[in-house]
């Protein structure tokens, strides 16, 4: 069964990237903030003496968890409901928010909190909240700013990358109750401004509804690792905690944080350990919320695991480190990709959960560069199933005839050589203007939003022999 | 048609791969050669907590200054109360004990003001990390959330190099836990660091020798 809700891009790749491609501003702050969050990483990664060790434990861990599934979540299940958790499933995106909608209504409270999560920004969860007249307060900063903005997420971790401090100034100013109109854009002082807006709503708050890093099959405990301390807040001040969490994040044991928690940190932040972790096991009197559910989606991701080659997408942890590395998406932003899973990731795990539509252009919206590969905390292999993605996908006839006359070419050197003076010599009187902007048609499918350098005067071969 | 909880663990069993290959476990267990109490220091530093060193006899002064300015002083149920004796705190400021049948509330903790001393469970040098677990000096979750200032004590031999020995000594698993990394911060502007959104906007970690 496929996935449905907010991982269906609406248009194709191309027609969508085009459109964030004309806004220099959003690739401006695009570049400025992956290029900072590589470096960081890159910087703590290598202090980690067993990096590599690390990720080929956390690969092998991810691998154990989607071959011994089925039991892995009847015992997380056991486990929490002895715990005194109430354990729901959820097979997509509507029957998810279903579930949550009706938990919500059976308490008084018409408003719920809530921590920053892939999963019910999956399914849709907000909206359909607000369908039924509840209102939903995102409570990480980036992603009450897009909230505010009334815009979509648009980078797994830092959902307003595509803000920057003066745009997200402007709006606290004109969304934001009760912000004084001399806020200037200083990040704390914008930190505070929400600090300040938040605070009243969690302590008012008696639903809290929250997402799940891991799951611990072996005890029921559920884990989230965040920097605010909102999540903390959702996490205990609430009578009732409401936490959607997907099939794929169980562990199989607690011990198995000690890997992921070397991981997920530094892969994500670039920082040796995130602020805050919260894990709760059902209910402690006393001590946080008095109800705790938990609502497994599937919601598209049995079919992932069908796909031999594809399923190594489940192990992802949403660290977003791939995301950082990507040339692409550095240049398109998070909101090209049609999905809240943008970025190498988002390339091959859309597809495969909804199984088609605008997401089969998604496995093209990559250089192959391979970037994505070195960053990613559990090996996954993205090149790889995006090949994988693209020859189950649709191949355009015009490309498979132009690539058949290219293979024909570089098979042999003599008409390698031949072809490359050719082109040359053709483009010699085209030579003053360094790059060409738009080819003739067909070619013109490549050039929509790509320039296409000129060939060089001489070859290095050439250069080579005339010296 | 069947439930969803039938229905999605059917197809679990009919999509999932055989046997995966074991768990290579060849990462380190712990962090050899380095000064566990030395790189928490550095580590909560560059967090920007303030870290302060204590022999067990003058912890108890040192709480007293760092407390000496607080409206309102909180603490868990089981906190020692030789902590506490120190000569500032014996004067002027009120210190308030959470319990079971007496739990202090929330308007309360977010008085302006008000610090919060805990113990802790374990401490993690090479993250400079603090686990709490809800034990008699830690207390409820909320104690160490909600008010502006958390002091926390760590004994030396509570501190461990790594995170797999840090969470190994860690009793029971399913008891409340939260990991602290520093206080509360914000990255998602321009991925600058911002200290203070919503936990504690002042982190004090007192290090005493044991």
């Amino acid at each position: 069964m496929n996935g449905t809700g907010n991982i269906v891009a609406l248009k194709p790749f191309p027609d969508a990237a085009r459109l964030e491609l004309s806004d220099a501003q959003l690739r401006a702050n695009l570049r400025r903030a992956t290029h900072t969050i590589r470096d960081k990483r890159l910087r703590v990664v290598g202090e980690v003496d067993d990096w590599e060790e690390l990720r080929r434990a956390g690969a092998a861990i991810k691998d154990d968890v989607l071959a011994r599934l089925p039991e892995l979540l009847e015992q997380f299940e056991a486990a929490a409901t002895r715990a005194g958790a109430v354990v729901h499933w959820a097979r997509d995106a509507a029957e998810a928010c279903e579930i949550v909608t009706r938990l919500v209504l059976q308490t008084a409270a018409r408003e719920v909190v809530k921590v920053k999560s892939m999963a019910t920004q999956e399914i849709g969860l907000n909206e359909a909240l607000e369908a039924v007249g509840i209102e939903a307060t995102e409570t990480d900063l980036a992603e009450l700013i897009v909230q505010l903005a009334g815009d979509t997420p648009s980078h797994i971790l830092v959902p307003a990358i595509h803000y920057n401090r003066s745009q997200i100034r402007d709006i606290f100013l004109s969304k934001m109750p009760g912000v004084l109109a001399g806020l200037t854009d200083d990040p704390p002082a914008l930190a505070e401004a929400a600090r300040k807006h938040l605070r009243a709503k969690f302590l008012s708050a008696t639903v809290g509804v929250s997402g799940a890093n891991f799951a611990i099959a072996e005890t029921g405990t559920l884990v989230v690792v965040e920097s605010e301390g909102n999540g903390r807040m959702c996490l205990t001040l609430p009578e009732t905690l409401i936490s959607v969490v997907g099939i794929e994040k169980i562990l199989p044991s607690f011990s198995e944080l000690e890997v992921f928690l070397q991981l997920l940190p530094r892969s994500s932040t670039g920082e040796r350990m995130n602020p805050y972790t919260s894990m709760w096991t059902g209910v402690t009197p006393g001590d946080g919320p008095r109800t705790t559910h938990i609502v497994l989606i599937d919601n598209g991701r049995t079919a992932v695991l069908e796909d031999e080659v594809g399923r190594q997408a489940l192990r992802c942890i949403r660290c977003s480190a791939c995301l950082n590395v990507c040339p692409v998406y550095e240049r398109v932003g998070g909101h090209a990709y049609g999905s809240v899973y943008p970025g190498p990731i988002g390339a091959i795990l859309s597809p495969q959960m909804t199984g088609g539509g605008a997401n089969k252009t998604l496995p093209y919206a990559s250089s192959l560069c391979g970037a994505c590969f070195d960053a990613c905390p559990v090996r996954i292999d993205i090149p790889e199933v995006l090949v994988h993605l693209r020859q189950k996908g649709p191949k355009p006839a015009a490309e498979r005839a132009a690539f058949r006359a290219l293979s024909w070419i570089m098979r042999d050197r003599r008409r390698y050589a031949a072809a490359l003076r050719a082109a040359r010599r053709g483009s010699a009187p085209l030579r003053g203007f360094g790059r060409l902007r738009r080819l003739p048609w067909p070619a013109s499918a490549w050039t929509d939003s790509r320039d296409v350098p000129l060939p060089p005067k001489q070859t290095f071969r050439e250069w080579w022999t005339k010296r | 048609m069947s439930d969803a909880r039938t229905e999605i663990l059917a197809r679990v069993r009919a999509a999932r791969p055989g046997s995966a290959a074991p768990v290579p476990r060849d990462y380190r267990r712990d962090v050899p050669g380095i000064d566990v109490v030395e790189v928490l220091v550095d580590r909560l530093v560059d967090y920007k907590a303030g870290v302060h060193r204590a022999a067990a006899a003058s912890l108890a002064d040192v709480l007293g200054g760092l407390l000496a300015t607080s409206s309102t002083v909180v603490v868990p149920p089981g906190l020692p109360a030789s902590w506490l004796t120190g000569p500032v705190l014996r004067d002027s400021v009120p210190v308030l004990r959470d319990s079971v049948a007496e739990p202090i509330s929330v308007a309360t903790l977010d008085a302006p003001g008000v610090t919060v001393v805990t113990g802790a469970a374990v401490a993690i040098a090479a993250t400079g990390t603090l686990i709490l677990d809800a034990g008699p000096d830690q207390g409820r979750r909320v104690l160490s959330l909600v008010p502006d200032h958390h002091v926390c004590v760590v004994w030396t031999d509570q501190i461990l190099g790594g995170v797999p020995a840090a969470l190994g000594r860690l009793p029971d698993p399913t008891r409340p836990l939260t990991l602290i990394s520093g206080p509360s911060a914000t990255s998602d502007i321009e991925l600058n660091r911002v200290e203070g959104v919503h936990g504690p906007r002042r982190l004090d970690v007192v290090i005493v020798e044991r």
